[in-house]
């Protein structure tokens, strides 16, 4: 097996990996560390590894995961993650989650945390609040009272309170780690062919599970052997990916859209890896830059409220542009309101930009996928037509 | 059914001063919102849950409420066909009907129950309360509008309990961007001893609703506490907390459920008083519009009377003890933004509604689960059996959705329904052979 | 000798395609189950099947009397199999002759004025040859489709009509027609004719075919006619199933089929906390106490992915019957892995299968484990599996489904009994006749009885 392969490899055994085992490994390393899960779309990692412990991303269960007792708390027009968190909650398979974190993104990712309150008492639980105000004195303040609120709850859990000094240091170590995602992201945009969506993809989610650190590594070891391997380049467009920003598209759908003619030349798709969208000073008041950070450095995306008109959409217009993609992609959760909402007004801005798209919907555990790639497939066909006009 | 039942006539019912009143205030309120472009008032659009009224009205603006007019919509057997709208203009089968249908209804001329268009407004007042959905409801009309979009962001009390920083943050927005917003849109300076008269009488009001709300612990109860809980609730929830004519409304309101209790008087119904008794429940969630009148007898033919329901809190949580407070305006404002029903953490609602059962003798837990709001209906399974565990009262649910005629099946939820009573019925008499 | 009154208790399940009846007597034993296809008419699917628990109830006489005797021996239940057989065909040959009437009675008013003649040679001729091979049809081992009386003499008739129509020259549409018409009219009318007189000539048509029992005939015809003596006096009915509001009975003679299941449930096997019921509309998870009482109960919600229907689809989309589903699954040692019970859906994601070159057996296999888990969530939402646990309705009777149930069951709770009556789709009727034992024990009368 080629470096580059092995690599990869790698990746697809931790996502394929429903035991969380190389997060049980580094639990069991050393007494008395501690795991946190969190949901999408971004927590604050840098305050979990500070306090010394490991943030795990939980993402549901994908297509693999057969769910059996988690469709007993949903409804059918719920969406899926849901219940294949539950699942992997019920049975047994975040046993060793010292706590959870669900950020504010949705009215069900909001229940789901008073869920697992009631359903697992002796587990640290929170919704994790964001800001819908962006001012630094309104919403910079509240966020950083809430992100000292997580910090102290977290020195509580492991009985040391987490110093600025800690927090500092994890910011840096995530900064590291920001920028290789950023240049991952940047080598995509120059030569996808070199870089499959899927591979991007597998990628990521390998820094859900993985140590910060190890994630660097591996993004690292990945950067350097795939730019020593030649790779065929096809004739494909290049499209931006949108829409996928809790429950994750099966890995099918994303080979599928290449296979179909789209390199995806952007998206978000696992948001927290790249949320913060600079790096975050690493001196000063720790807390402050992150709140600061998130006020105005930070993605857009369904669930964050856009104070501006004028804005709303633009974010994608820019991603368009920057990736020179000819076309963008949506692809959004059945039943996901925050997603399915937003789509018509983000549909408006590219259009206005003369940009032209295509959508469908998808579930974490979809198992058709050729309505997918005739819709991708047609789409990148159109696309030729258009520009070579 | 026994025969001995009298039934009084519905004329007879709507005599009541209460129900007049409120047709009054409603009919008088579409009119001064239409009649706004001739009249030069300003129009504010906002949300039931978290509604900041009492500031809206320092600002002598207008309030429209898009949620009440979607029930409106569905009420008038309107709603369907603005749902459809909505979907082929692009909105998605899967999201909120409310949303859909207000989008339907402005794409289909924006026409108010009273006949006339609705005016635009001056301004969208985006209290962001208890649901997600609301957020994207609002970027939905500015776009349609292109008008000032006030955000005020409610925290979501997931441990259960309002923080010093929490109400802080809301004080801050009210303080540094809407009341200054609300002056520019509105051209009118803040007072604020206008928004402390107003806060004054809205505790009045708020007192006399809980009178009514706690004489559903009375056996028989003298009112139902959803069907008939969502009228008695209108004016609060709607366009007139902090009002004159709602401190009224609930001074009527409580000496007629007073008069009743004095007469041993059960419920009041479509088709006159209600007959015996038989089944008391709790119920949580919305109910559908589409069909109310039809699903409401489902209930009152087989003597089964709601004492209790989480759908009267949407827009306050006045029973366990909060009311708008003129000595700390703001503040209390984001207290009562911060409390309402959507707004508490999942085992808080639990807590209410197990409270509910003991508190007002219910046999159980019925759930009216809506496809449209997730921030009611995701994880009501889990809420069903823990409020079992707790209370060892039975539960049971059903589903349909708000506005959308399409999610109501009236034979599915009939017969779900009647096997519940039966399952009460068959357990009553369990224990009683038991014991 | 006059005539004696049992008291009898009736419980009817007015299912969406059969309408079952049990019919109890006072000790709380069933004595006669019957069953029917529910047409669009429940009244008389009611009446129908009524009248096959009271047959199949008067059997159960003649086994207690014959049985009391000592008559027989050994070979009592082969004599009462010959007798039903030859019962059978004589209300066979009653129904026979009704359809021959109703369908001459369409010659009224002119309507085939120009061909009556012939279509009433026709006619008779066709039903000769129904006729001369009814007791063919109701031999030992002979085969039926079906026992119901369109379904046997439906496709006869067709046959048979083609024939005589190709051999006098007649138009086969007009016979089809004036077919067609009269077995609505004759399928809605219960049996006509005296059900004492059938049982009597079938008996006699057993008697003289066989002489071996030729010494005891005499004791054997006066166990039966005593045994016709007994009435069956109606005590209470009560109703249930979906079509129970399309009757004209009152609230106190109608209970939920939820409750219906649970207690009959019960009374199949004591020990039972846990039922479930796959039928062909819904799903239903229900917990009963150990007197049978429903403590709690969870359906499928609006969506109907996942029940009984679904397998149906299924077959008419792959072109086989629904009972070759089950055997067709059980044949795969790799099922796979299908994430949508969505009927909707259903025939797509086969063919997408299909396509990609997975086996039949093994998507097939992988369509069951669906249902079957979708029906566990069910169950989970109603509190889960205690204690035994039985399971009822059409898809009980699936190997495939039972086999995963099985599975699904004991990895996720354990070593429980898991029951499965061959009479199971009698469960909620079961349950309705004894709810109606105990509403008369209790006191209630039927309306308009003092």
């Amino acid at each position: 097996m080629s470096e580059l392969a092995a690599i990869v490899d790698r990746a697809a055994t931790l996502f394929e990996d429903l035991h969380f085992s190389v997060a049980r490994e580094w639990k069991a390393a050393a007494p008395g560390r501690k795991v946190i899960g969190y949901m999408p779309i971004y927590v604050p990692r840098e305050l979990i590894h500070a306090a010394g412990m490991l943030p795990l991303g939980i993402v549901g269960g994908g297509d693999q995961l057969e769910v059996i007792h988690g469709d007993a708390y949903y409804q059918s027009y719920i969406c899926r993650i849901p219940r294949s968190t539950v699942e992997l909650g019920v049975s047994g398979r975040l046993d060793f989650v010292d706590g959870m974190l669900f950020p504010s993104i949705c009215d069900v990712i909001r229940n789901l945390s008073g869920m697992w309150k009631l359903m697992y008492p002796n587990v640290y639980s929170r919704y994790f609040d964001l800001p819908q105000n962006y001012r630094d004195d309104i919403g910079g303040n509240y966020y950083a009272r809430e992100l000292a609120e997580l910090r102290d709850a977290l020195g509580a859990l492991r009985g040391a309170p987490v110093t600025d000094e800690e927090i500092r240091r994890s910011i840096a170590v995530y900064n590291e780690n920001r920028t290789l995602v950023r240049q991952l992201y940047d080598y995509r945009i120059a030569q996808p062919w070199q870089a499959p969506a899927a591979e991007v993809y597998l990628l990521m989610r390998a820094g859900l599970v993985l140590s910060v650190e190890q994630h660097s590594e591996l993004l690292r070891e990945y950067l350097a052997a795939v730019q020593s391997t030649e790779r065929p380049r096809r004739d494909n467009c290049r499209v931006v990916l949108t829409g996928v920003f809790c429950e994750q598209p099966p890995l099918n759908l994303i080979k599928s859209l290449e296979l179909a003619g789209c390199y995806v030349v952007d998206d978000d798709l696992l948001l927290v890896t790249r949320w913060l969208t600079a790096d975050v000073p690493a001196d000063g008041d720790p807390l402050q830059n992150l709140a600061l950070a998130f006020l105005h450095h930070s993605e857009s995306t369904a669930a964050k409220y856009e104070p501006s008109q004028k804005e709303k959409g633009q974010h994608l217009v820019r991603a368009v542009h920057r990736s020179k993609a000819e076309g963008v992609i949506f692809a959004s959760p059945s039943f996901c309101d925050p997603a399915l909402l937003d789509r018509p007004m983000l549909q408006h801005a590219l259009s206005e930009a003369g940009i032209p798209y295509v959508s469908f919907k998808y579930a974490e555990n979809s198992g058709q996928m050729q309505p997918i790639r005739e819709q991708a497939g047609t789409f990148a066909d159109s696309i030729k037509l258009w520009s070579g006009q | 059914m026994s025969p001995a039942t009298v039934r009084s006539k519905t004329a007879d019912v709507e005599k009541d001063a209460s129900m007049r009143k409120q047709k009054e205030m409603m009919a008088a309120h579409y009119d001064r919102l239409t009649s706004a472009p001739e009249t030069g008032e300003k129009v504010c659009s906002t949300f039931v849950p978290g509604n900041i009224n009492e500031l809206i009205g320092c600002f002598d603006l207008v309030n429209n409420l898009p949620e009440v007019n979607a029930i409106q919509n569905g009420l008038r057997r309107t709603s369907g066909q603005y749902v459809l709208e909505a979907e082929k203009i692009g909105h998605s089968e899967d999201v909120c009907t409310y949303v859909k249908s207000d989008i339907g209804m402005l794409a289909k001329g924006n026409v108010a129950p009273n006949g006339k268009p609705f005016p635009n407004p001056d301004v969208l007042l985006l209290s962001y309360t208890g649901c997600f959905t609301f957020m994207k409801w609002f970027e939905l009309l500015r776009e349609q509008y292109k008008c000032e979009t006030i955000m005020l962001h409610t925290p979501y009390m997931g441990d259960g309990k309002i923080t010093p920083n929490m109400i802080e943050y809301m004080v801050k927005q009210l303080r540094e961007e809407v009341i200054p917003k609300l002056e520019r849109v509105s051209g009118v300076k803040f007072d604020i001893d206008r928004l402390r008269e107003r806060l004054g009488r809205s505790a009045q009001a708020e007192e006399d609703l809980v009178h009514v709300l706690n004489s559903a612990r009375r056996r028989p109860t003298p009112i139902d506490a959803y069907f008939g809980g969502i009228y008695y609730i209108g004016p609060i929830f709607g366009a007139f907390r902090g009002t004159e004519d709602a401190v009224e409304y609930y001074r009527f309101l409580r000496a007629e459920i007073d008069a009743r209790v004095a007469a041993g008087a059960g419920p009041v119904t479509p088709e006159g008083d209600m007959a015996a008794e038989k089944y008391r429940l709790v119920v949580e969630g919305p109910p559908n519009y589409t069909n109310f009148r039809q699903f409401w007898k489902m209930f009152y033919d087989e003597g089964a009377v709601v004492v209790a329901s989480s759908y009267t809190k949407v827009g306050g949580v006045y029973d366990l003890g909060f009311r708008h407070d003129p000595r700390r305006p703001l503040e209390s404002l984001a207290e009562y933004c911060l409390g309402v029903y959507t707004n508490r953490s999942l085992p808080m609602r639990v807590d209410m509604l197990s409270d509910y059962i003991e508190e007002y003798g219910a046999d159980g837990l019925l759930i009216n689960s809506i496809k449209s709001c997730n921030s009611f209906s995701a994880g009501q399974l889990l809420m069903m059996r823990e409020v079992e565990k707790r209370t060892g009262k039975p539960g049971a649910f059903i589903e349909s959705d708000l506005v959308d005629p399409r999610y109501f099946s009236a034979a599915n939820i009939k017969n779900r329904l009647e096997s519940y009573f039966q399952m009460i019925e068959q357990r009553r008499a369990g224990e009683r052979s038991a014991a | 000798m006059s005539a004696r009154e049992m008291k009898t208790f009736v419980g009817i399940d007015l299912g969406s395609t059969t309408t079952k009846s049990v019919l109890m007597d006072e000790n709380g034993n069933a004595i006669g189950h019957g069953i029917t296809n529910s047409r669009s008419n429940y009244a008389t699917a009611a009446r129908v099947a009524g009248q096959e628990a009271r047959v199949d109830g008067r059997f159960t006489l003649f086994r207690r009397a014959l049985g009391d005797a000592g008559l027989i021996g050994g070979q009592l239940d082969d004599f009462l199999v010959e007798l039903e057989r030859s019962f059978r065909l004589e209300q066979f040959i009653e129904r026979l002759d009704d359809l021959e009437t109703t369908c001459l009675g369409q010659m009224k008013g002119g309507r085939f004025a120009a061909v009556e003649a012939r279509l009433r040679e026709a006619l008779a001729e066709t039903f000769l040859r129904l006729r001369s091979e009814a007791a063919e049809l109701f031999a030992p081992g002979a085969k039926r489709k079906s026992d119901f009386f369109r379904d046997i003499a439906g496709a006869r008739f067709y046959g048979h009509a083609e024939t005589v129509s190709r051999e006098v020259a007649f138009p086969y549409e007009v016979l089809l027609n004036v077919y067609d018409k009269a077995i609505i009219e004759v399928e809605n009318r219960p049996p006509a004719g005296g059900l004492d007189e059938q049982f009597r000539r079938a008996l006699a048509r057993v008697l003289s075919a066989d002489g071996g029992m030729g010494r005891e005939a005499a004791e054997i015809r006066d166990c039966i006619e005593a045994s016709l003596r007994v009435e069956f006096g109606e005590s209470y009915l009560v109703g249930t199933g979906y079509g129970r509001v399309t009757l004209p009975f009152s609230k106190e003679h109608i209970r939920s089929e939820i409750l219906c299941h649970g207690l009959g449930a019960h009374l199949m096997y004591p020990r039972t906390r846990t039922v479930l019921d796959i039928g062909g509309q819904d799903t239903k998870g229900i917990q009963v106490d150990d007197r049978g009482i429903v403590t709690s109960f969870q359906m499928n919600d609006r969506c109907a992915a996942g029940c009984g229907r679904y397998l149906g689809y299924i077959a008419d989309e792959m072109n086989m019957g629904l009972h070759e589903l089950g055997p067709m699954a059980m044949k795969s040692e790799r099922p796979a892995r299908i994430n949508s019970t969505c009927t909707v859906f259903a025939g797509a994601e086969l063919r997408d299968r299909l396509s990609l070159g997975e086996k039949r057996e093994d998507i097939v296999a992988g369509l069951h484990r669906a249902i079957i888990l979708r029906a566990i969530s069910i169950i989970s939402r109603s509190g889960g599996v205690t204690n035994e646990f039985t399971f009822t309705g059409g898809v009980a009777k699936n190997q495939a489904a039972v086999r995963e149930l099985c599975k699904v069951v004991k990895d996720n709770y354990g070593d429980v009994a898991i029951n499965i009556n061959p009479d199971s789709i009698y469960t909620g009727a079961l349950g309705a006749a004894e709810f109606a034992r105990r509403a008369y024990e209790g006191g209630a009368r039927p309306e308009g009885v003092a």
